[in-house]
């Protein structure tokens, strides 16, 4: 999919732009845009070294774990099937929790174990359980606070107001969120009775 | 409302989290400026790491912008995206950002560049490119992790919540700076 994205971008840009006579354009292109991109890259040094290293101190101070202790309650209406003292629980929140601070790095191990532990509660092991649906939703459409990467990549290109789209990412990951998670609910509540149903 | 309380998140977040951090850290008493130093030497090495990625969309987006590509397809698709208010632009970053992160930032930073930061293209790209994850990676490796073979409804909702912020973000763009 990714390779067949990339590809067709190419060889559909050589094809259009020969049926355009564009074909000189093709190789100016070619050559500048690889350059332009290691540029863009440069300035984004500066700025994802910043942010990270902030992200480190706050990771030290313990601030993930802050954030999971405010997040349990949810967690708990979220996966009812996950009993309260399970590890999983415990695994999910710190995952959440990291997704929400943009802590990539720190997020995939904890949610590697959530993972495995989830997979222990499994009844069928090659077969997705519900907690593990509702976990990936909840991961791959989660809130961020501080999208910091393409802030960078604004103070970079020179914005006026590289920080504006905050609030605005916000809103659109919220929305994600909620709405994912609702489908979610719904989903798992209608396949349970017809499953039922049949039995 | 919503557009002034958006706005003033916007102004404080950073500056907000900044004082935050640095001051939880002081007094859970972390050793602030090295914590910082070996985070900033990741962020370093995470900046290295994406310049392959870049280099690779923004030859991939531009060649197909100036042979006139873009234009066909935008063209094609105009009745739709005009009824959504979508600029054809963003679609290839709208069709990357579930597959990979690092094309996705790359083909975003190539229309922040190519349109500019401040222009309606470059902060819904920001917006985008901010508001979701790469759902196909991660599927696949966590499921991938534990060895579960049917996913079941979960790709589904995770490509549902893409397509969810994608059009959230479209909306709330032309919201607050249409």
């Amino acid at each position: 999919m990714l390779n067949l994205l990339w590809v067709s971008l190419i060889l559909g840009g050589i094809l259009i732009a020969a049926w355009n006579g564009r074909i000189s354009l093709v190789t100016e292109t070619l050559f500048n845009s690889a350059s332009e991109a290691v540029y863009v890259c440069f300035d984004l040094i500066g700025l994802m070294a910043l942010w990270l290293g902030i992200l480190e101190v706050a990771r030290e101070a313990g601030l993930v774990r802050f954030l999971a202790k405010l997040m349990r309650p949810l967690a708990r209406l979220l996966f009812p099937e996950v009993p309260p003292e399970h590890p999983a629980l415990g695994a999910i929140i710190m995952n959440l929790s990291a997704n929400v601070l943009g802590l990539g790095n720190a997020a995939t191990p904890f949610g590697l174990k959530a993972m495995e532990e989830l997979q222990k509660l499994n009844p069928r092991p090659d077969t997705a359980s519900d907690a593990m649906c509702t976990f990936l939703t909840a991961n791959t459409s989660c809130v961020t606070l501080i999208p910091a990467t393409i802030i960078g990549v604004r103070v970079a290109a020179g914005s006026r107001n590289p920080v504006e789209i905050v609030g605005a990412t916000i809103f659109a990951t919220g929305t994600a969120m909620v709405l994912a998670l609702t489908a979610d609910y719904f989903w798992r509540t209608f396949f349970r009775s017809r499953f039922w149903g049949r039995k | 409302m919503l557009e002034y309380l958006l706005a003033q998140i916007s102004k404080w977040a950073i500056p907000a989290l900044f004082f935050f951090f640095l001051l939880t850290g002081m007094l859970r008493r972390v050793p602030v400026y090295e914590a910082f130093v070996r985070g900033a030497a990741e962020g370093f090495q995470t900046a290295v790491k994406i310049i392959p990625y870049m280099i690779a969309m923004f030859v991939a987006i531009k060649v197909f912008r100036v042979s006139g590509g873009m234009d066909l397809v935008s063209g094609f698709l105009a009745p739709l995206l005009n009824f959504f208010g979508i600029p054809a632009e963003v679609l290839p970053l709208a069709m990357m950002r579930p597959l990979s992160g690092s094309s996705a930032l790359g083909i975003a930073t190539e229309l922040i560049k190519t349109y500019g930061p401040d222009s309606f293209i470059g902060r819904l790209a920001s917006v985008m490119q901010g508001s979701t994850d790469t759902t196909f990676f991660i599927i696949t490796i966590y499921f991938g992790s534990v060895g579960i073979r049917h996913y079941r409804h979960a790709l589904a909702l995770g490509l549902f919540a893409d397509l969810v912020s994608f059009m959230s973000s479209v909306y709330i763009c032309h919201r607050l700076f249409g």
